[in-house]
Formats: C-alpha cells, structure tokens, sequence
C-alpha cells in the first residue's frame, strides 16, 4: 500500500474516466500522440518487419499481431498512425512498480494477479496457452504426458509466465534453466544444454516455422484454471484503461480482433498434454 | 649482572621487551580507548537511525527493500542457492592461482628459445585482461556448446567457471608478475653464486618471497571472484543473483536483492578481515626482522 501511494503521486489519480473518450480528453503522456512500449528484440510473430535491415524488428510497420493490435487501438481512440510513437521498454521492468514512460504496453504480459496489484492491464485481447519446443531429436521430442516430462532439463524466460508455469504445473526433478531472454534459452536449446523450452504458443509456432528448422512444438498445455490472457499494461491509475477497454470490446464485437489473430497466428493446433 | 626484573622474556626470544608498569598503563589506556570509541560508535548510530526514519520516503523503501517477512520467506531459497556460488569459486580459486602462476613464470623465462612461450602468455594476459568477464562467459557459455564437438562437456557451470578462471587468471598472473618483479636481484644473484640453477632459485628463493609480498592483492582478487560468480546466472542454473531475481519478479519486493547482496558481504567480510590481519602480520614481522 506505501508503494501504491508512492506511485499515484506522480500518475493521473482517476482512475475511471468520465465516459468522455474523445482524442482531445485523453490524458496521454503528451498531448496529441500516444506512445506505445515494447521491448526489444521484437519478436515475430506479434512484430512482423520486411525490413531486413532491422533486426530487431520494427514495432512501427504495423505488421505483426501486437503492432496491429496497437494501431487499431491508437486508431479506435482517434490517433493516426503518425500519432504513435514507440518506446523500448524492457519487459521486466513493463510490470515492475513505478512511473511509466508510457501509455500503454503491449508486449506478450499476462495479466497475472501479482503484477495488477502495482500496474493496470486492458481487457485481455489473446488467450494463450503455454507450449514446449524442442529439437527434433531431443529426448521429450514425442512426449505426449506431463508425466514424460519430468526428467526433462526444461528453461524459459526469468520473470515470465511460462517460468512460473514450469514451477506449478510440470515440476519437473531438475530445477529449470532461467535466462535474461527467450534468445538464451533457444541458444541453450540448440546446444544440447536443454531438452526444451517453455514458451506460449504463438511463439512456439515462429520458433518452429522461422528460427530453428529442426526443432518441433511437443505439445502444448491445456489452459490452466482462470486461464493466461495477453494484456495492455499501464501504469496503476492510468486514466486510459476505460476508453481502451471500450475500444477493445468494439474489436472483439466487430470480428476484427479474431481477424487480426487469423492473419498472424493462424495454423495453432498442437497436440495437448495429457495430465 | 642484570637483575631478573618479573615478567622480563628469556634472554634470545625476538619478543621486545615492555615494563610491567609502562604494559599496565598503556593496557588502562586501551580500555579506555575502546569504551569511549565502543560509546562514540552507538551514539552515532543512535543519530543516523533517528534522522532516517524521520526522513518521509523512509517507510516506503523499508517496505520495498528491508521487508522482514518477504526476507524470511525468501532466505532458504536464496541460501540454496547460494551454494551453487559458494562451489564455483572454491573450485575457480586454485585453478586461477595455479593458472596465474604458471603465466607469469612463463612471462619471466630469460632464454631466447622461450620468446613462443613469453608471446603466448603475454597474448593470453591482454586479450582476457582487456575483455569484459561477462562477455568471456558468454563466448564460452553459449559459443562452445553451440559447436556441438564430441567429448566438449555441455554443462553452463563447467564453461561459466571456465570463464571465470580464464579471466581471473590474466589478473592473477600480472599480480604475480608484479611479486617476482619486487624481489631484488640480488637474491637471485646470490642464490645463483651458492649454486642453485634458475628453477631452484625461484622454488627456494624468489617464489615464497614474491607470493608473500602480494598476497593482500591475491586476497583482493579472491574476494571479487567471489562476487563474479553471480555472472554465471546469465548461463541459465539458478545461483543466487538469478533466485533473487525470481522471486523479486513476482512480488515487486526487492528485498530479496538486499537478502542476496547480504550473502555476499558476510562470505566477503571474514576474508577481508583475514586479508587485513595478514598484512598486519606482514608489517610486524618485517619491523622486527628488517625488510628482505
């Protein structure tokens, strides 16, 4: 409760906004344009580029699950595209309790119940499940229980979901692996270190497709009790959460949103664990 | 001829001799040293605690960095954890000593047939002193394996404490370096007109007074090391730095950064203390004997 106080000195106190959403009566950071975090790398497929000269991918080309999403989000408040400016933003600290350089974040965060007590999230705009890539000739690779999985040397993100889901639901007898990022734990897959790694699916489907040509989507999971939504952050009392939600629930009523996830995350139908 | 004067040492011991009345007062005045240094230090404390709690931020970062509950909760993870360092650097040490000593007895072969030998070590001290320990560990870490050769172990905290030795060693053997450099020639050249050869010279003769004259900088060394082996966390097995980080990532309390930096100052501060007496040591020893 001191840290919620700390951090609404600094950030808008409404929390709820009046129902008035037009442009000019958003609290953005400044005026006029909204500015967007995510992290980089920006991984496909929720950032898409053609641009080969950007490796780290380019969250402003609009293509990409998560850059669409964005733009339809900024077009839904009143912004042009011209008007949304992205920021880098690790995705550690995106969660972390503090003042935002941001409006919003959109960068894979599950709205966990930890992380909503020191941030705001949106609506969830993706459901997602968590799934478990390795190579093809990895020891899990035709695994088709949980229980098969135990022995495995399995590693993932530090600070993500899939961490945590590792943890809870597969318990396996070795101590994951934790890495900075998702490129350590493919490196360390590809080396041999690991029999596989904990991703959600989407990811799972761009490692397999794109990355590693002789790795393989073992399987996923099925959604856990309460289920994992991918959500926007903000910071704990953006006045911004209302008029986005509402922006969000017009997509989903619209069928753009399921539109967006058929254009970029089509083809999900990995076989499920057994428990 | 001389009167036994009571609490005199025997004639030929190297103790210097104190009157028992001058050892009396000046052991009065050394009590009275440290009760008023001992009353000094907790009025002071007194003092700091009083302005900080009063300050208006404070009660926010007690909450966020010296949480007593999240601490307790967090400790066993994080002292499980703590081993994993504990290990790397009791088995890093003696390879870098050994590593270490080795180079820079390699930098101080005179003969012209050694020159591939003196190249060699000299490369190996610049190229691991002038990169960063962190990038040797991913180079290592993540590049050897990714070669997939046949007999390389795949193992992180076999190549991150490769790294770490690695590294340590080019320091190690400059310091080293530095101790046979301080030993003055005319040891050796006196050992050498006894009759011992170079190897004997440095075994009996020049070694155990270089090792000696640096051992406050090993000791220096060694303490970083154990503070180094949080890199290997970027590795993937869970040591401390990486347990701490866990935990802080899904409470937002930092505390168990405060929990993990406190493992660390009590593993590091016996050995400075040890680092400190050594030198005391070293400095007495030298008054009494004269300097070598």
């Amino acid at each position: 409760m001191a840290l919620a106080g700390c951090a609404q000195e600094s950030t808008p106190t409404a929390a709820t906004n009046s129902g008035d959403c037009s442009k000019e009566s958003l609290a953005t950071l400044t005026t006029g344009k909204l500015t967007i975090g995510t992290d980089l790398p920006a991984y496909p497929p929720y950032f898409v580029t053609d641009d080969a000269s950007k490796e780290n991918g380019d969250p402003a080309s609009g293509k990409g699950f998560e850059s669409a999403v964005a733009y339809a989000v900024a077009t839904g408040l009143g912004f042009s595209n011209t008007d949304v400016v992205w920021k880098t933003v690790p995705f550690n600290s995106s969660y972390a309790p503090g003042t935002k350089a941001f409006d919003f974040d959109i960068n894979q965060i599950s709205i966990t119940p930890d992380r909503s007590k020191v941030v705001d999230f949106s609506d969830g705009y993706y459901t997602v499940n968590q799934a478990i890539v390795s190579l093809k000739d990895s020891p899990i690779a035709n695994a088709t229980t949980v229980a098969e999985l135990k022995d495995a040397n399995l590693g993932t993100q530090v600070g993500t979901t899939s961490a945590a889901f590792i943890e809870d639901v597969v318990k396996p007898t070795n101590k994951a692996q934790i890495f900075n990022d998702t490129n350590d734990a493919k490196s360390a897959m590809q080396s041999g270190r690991l029999d596989g790694i904990v991703v959600d699916l989407p990811t799972a489907y761009y490692v397999t497709a794109a990355e590693i040509p002789n790795s393989k989507i073992v399987g996923q999971f099925p959604a856990q009790a309460g289920g994992e939504e991918f959500g926007l952050l903000f910071g704990k009392g953006n006045s911004l959460v209302g008029c986005v939600n509402t922006v969000l629930a017009n997509m989903k009523a619209s069928g753009e949103l399921q539109k967006l996830q058929d254009t970029w995350l089509a083809g999900e139908s990995a076989p499920y664990f057994k428990q | 001829m001389t009167t036994d004067v009571q609490g005199a040492p025997a004639p030929g011991t190297d103790i210097a001799y104190v009157d028992p009345t001058r050892r009396a007062l000046s052991q009065k005045r050394a009590r009275k040293n440290a009760l008023s240094g001992i009353l000094s230090l907790f009025a002071f404390l007194f003092i700091i605690c009083f302005i900080v709690s009063r300050t208006p931020g404070w009660a926010t970062v007690q909450e966020t960095f010296f949480n007593y509950e999240e601490f307790v909760k967090t400790l066993p993870g994080l002292l499980e954890a703590f081993l994993l360092n504990i290990r790397i650097f009791l088995i890093a040490e003696p390879l870098i000593l050994i590593l270490g000593l080795a180079v820079a007895l390699a930098r101080t072969l005179k003969s012209p047939i050694f020159l591939p030998i003196r190249v060699i070590a000299t490369l190996y001290v610049d190229i691991f002193r002038g990169i960063p320990t962190i990038l040797v560990i991913f180079l290592l870490g993540f590049g050897i394996p990714a070669l997939r050769l046949v007999g390389v172990p795949n193992d992180a905290v076999f190549w991150g404490t490769t790294a770490l030795v690695l590294s340590y060693g080019a320091y190690v053997a400059e310091v080293f370096r530095a101790g046979i450099g301080s030993v003055h020639g005319s040891q050796t050249m006196a050992a050498r007109s006894l009759g011992l050869n170079m190897w004997q010279t440095n075994r009996h003769v020049v070694l155990p007074q270089a090792i000696r004259n640096v051992i406050p900088p090993l000791l220096n060394d060694f303490i970083s090391l154990q503070k180094d082996t949080a890199l290997i966390a970027v590795l993937g097995p869970i040591e401390v730095l990486r347990q701490a980080q866990i935990d802080t990532s899904s409470s937002f309390n930092y505390t168990p950064y405060v929990g993990a930096a406190l493992l660390f100052i009590l593993l590091t501060i016996p050995m400075t203390r040890f680092a400190d007496w050594i030198q005391l040591r070293t400095m007495k020893q030298r008054r009494i004997a004269g300097t070598s």
